[in-house]
């Protein structure tokens, strides 16, 4: 409820495209992205945040900053095969910072492959090409 | 007792159940003191399902591995005093609020737990040391004498990134995790040590990943886990 009226807040403050991930399923009624949300809330929103945008509470002090997935510029550059490997093997496998941890022991090789379509789906990259 | 479970369940509020200072109870009933105080909130035998729902739905951390994991002496003192070890609560994103410059833990949210006098303390710890963990934690894997425990503070703190969901002094590290600056009178070695290697071994849904960890680095890590807290009490 609580976190449901600071939403409502940001809906105001922030824009609209931020406010579309709060609840991060809103606007959409595919269940796979509604299943990857899920999984993002438990697995990744400690670090990437619960708005996605890259400031998790697990942010304090970290040397390497977890990437704002809801940054449009900065998230399509970032093909659909990186974003598998990092998500599957850590940051380490694609020259990235190793903050970034492997996930193949907690998600299935086609959970992490839906999760990759719903950061596409976050960071609205496949509308802004 | 009955009455306030019922209320408790019928009301569906975790924090009304906290407010329930558990009843003395009976010696006679030796056995059933964690089944009758503590099921509601904590698994006691190993879920036969296990979800990631689980995890929502939860209402405490598992301690069906309690004999393996806890020191006795500690479960005795913080069962009557028990202190914050999850920032966050069971799952820190029930409290995470959005913010700048990054999201927080609304602290106030936090269930506290309740506390029992000392006799039934040392009741429960001796019923929780006998849960074990069916063979997940090998005694003798940690060799302390192997142990660089600066070493392992460079690990935990900065190469293996640790820190990034644990405390390892209050106020330096992140909260999604337990906090470890008394993971040396919490905690048995062995413990530490296969937890890490295999956390998906103990809750295949846990949020804690399995990272990529060498032998020296189990060791290390674990030797400067188990350092943690023991100096200053
Ligand atoms: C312990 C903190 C942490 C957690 C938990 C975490 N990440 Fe990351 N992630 C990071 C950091 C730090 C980076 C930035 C790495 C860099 O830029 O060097 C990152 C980067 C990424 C990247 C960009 C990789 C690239 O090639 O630039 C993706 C994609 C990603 N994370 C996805 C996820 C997903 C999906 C999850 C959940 C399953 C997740 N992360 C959980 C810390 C984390
Ligand atoms: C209303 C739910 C609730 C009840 C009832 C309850 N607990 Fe807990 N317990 C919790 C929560 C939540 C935590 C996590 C606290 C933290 O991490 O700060 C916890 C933590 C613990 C821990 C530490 C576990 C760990 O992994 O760090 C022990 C030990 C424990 N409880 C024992 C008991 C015993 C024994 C009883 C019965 C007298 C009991 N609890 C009753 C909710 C409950
Ligand atoms: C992405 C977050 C994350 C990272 C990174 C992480 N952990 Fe954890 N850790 C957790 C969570 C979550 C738990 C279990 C929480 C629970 O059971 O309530 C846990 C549990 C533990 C435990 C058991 C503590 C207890 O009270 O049961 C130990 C020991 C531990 N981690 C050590 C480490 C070490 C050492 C590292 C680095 C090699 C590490 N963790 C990295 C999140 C993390």
């Amino acid at each position: 409820m609580i976190r449901f009226g600071i939403a409502m807040l940001g809906l105001v403050a922030m824009t609209g495209a931020i406010a579309v991930h709060q609840p991060a399923t809103a606007g959409s009624d595919n269940p796979r992205i509604a299943a990857s949300a899920h999984l993002y809330d438990t697995y990744c929103a400690q670090c990437h945040g619960v708005q996605r945008n890259g400031k998790g509470v697990n942010t304090v002090g970290l040397s390497v900053q977890p990437r704002d997935h809801s940054d449009t510029a900065g998230m399509s550059s970032l093909p659909r095969d990186q974003m598998i490997k990092a998500i599957s093997e850590g940051g380490g496998a694609v020259n990235k910072s190793a903050l970034m941890p492997s996930w193949s022991a907690v998600l299935s090789k086609e959970q992490i492959e839906d999760m990759a379509d719903y950061l596409i789906y976050v960071c609205k990259c496949d509308t802004a090409q | 007792m009955k009455g306030s479970l019922i209320l408790a369940a019928s009301a569906g509020v975790v924090l009304l159940a906290f407010a329930i200072r558990p009843t003395a109870v009976d010696a006679q009933a030796a056995g059933s003191e964690l089944a009758s105080q503590c099921a509601s909130c904590h698994a006691l035998t190993k879920p036969a399902e296990v979800t990631v729902d689980r995890l929502w739905t939860r209402k405490g951390p598992d301690l069906w591995y309690a004999g393996d994991k806890f020191n006795k002496e500690w479960l005795v003192a913080w069962l009557q005093k028990p202190t914050v070890i999850r920032p966050g609560g069971v799952l820190w994103f029930k409290h995470a609020k959005p913010g700048e410059p990054r999201d927080t833990i609304d602290t106030a949210a936090v269930e506290k737990h309740p506390a029992v006098d000392a006799e039934t303390a040392t009741k429960l710890a001796d019923q929780l040391m006998l849960l074990k963990s069916g063979g997940l934690v090998t005694e003798g894997a940690f060799k302390p004498e192997s142990a660089n425990a600066a070493m392992g503070k460079l690990a935990f703190s900065k190469l293996r990134g640790c820190i990034a969901c644990h405390q390892s002094a209050a106020g330096t590290g992140g909260l999604s995790g337990p906090e470890l600056y008394d993971a040396g009178q919490r905690l048995r070695a062995d413990y530490v040590i296969a937890y890490m290697k295999d956390p998906q071994q103990f809750d295949p849904h846990i949020w804690m990943p399995t990272l990529t960890l060498s032998e020296p680095d189990l060791q290390r890590i674990t030797g400067y886990v188990m350092s943690l807290g023991k100096e200053d009490k």
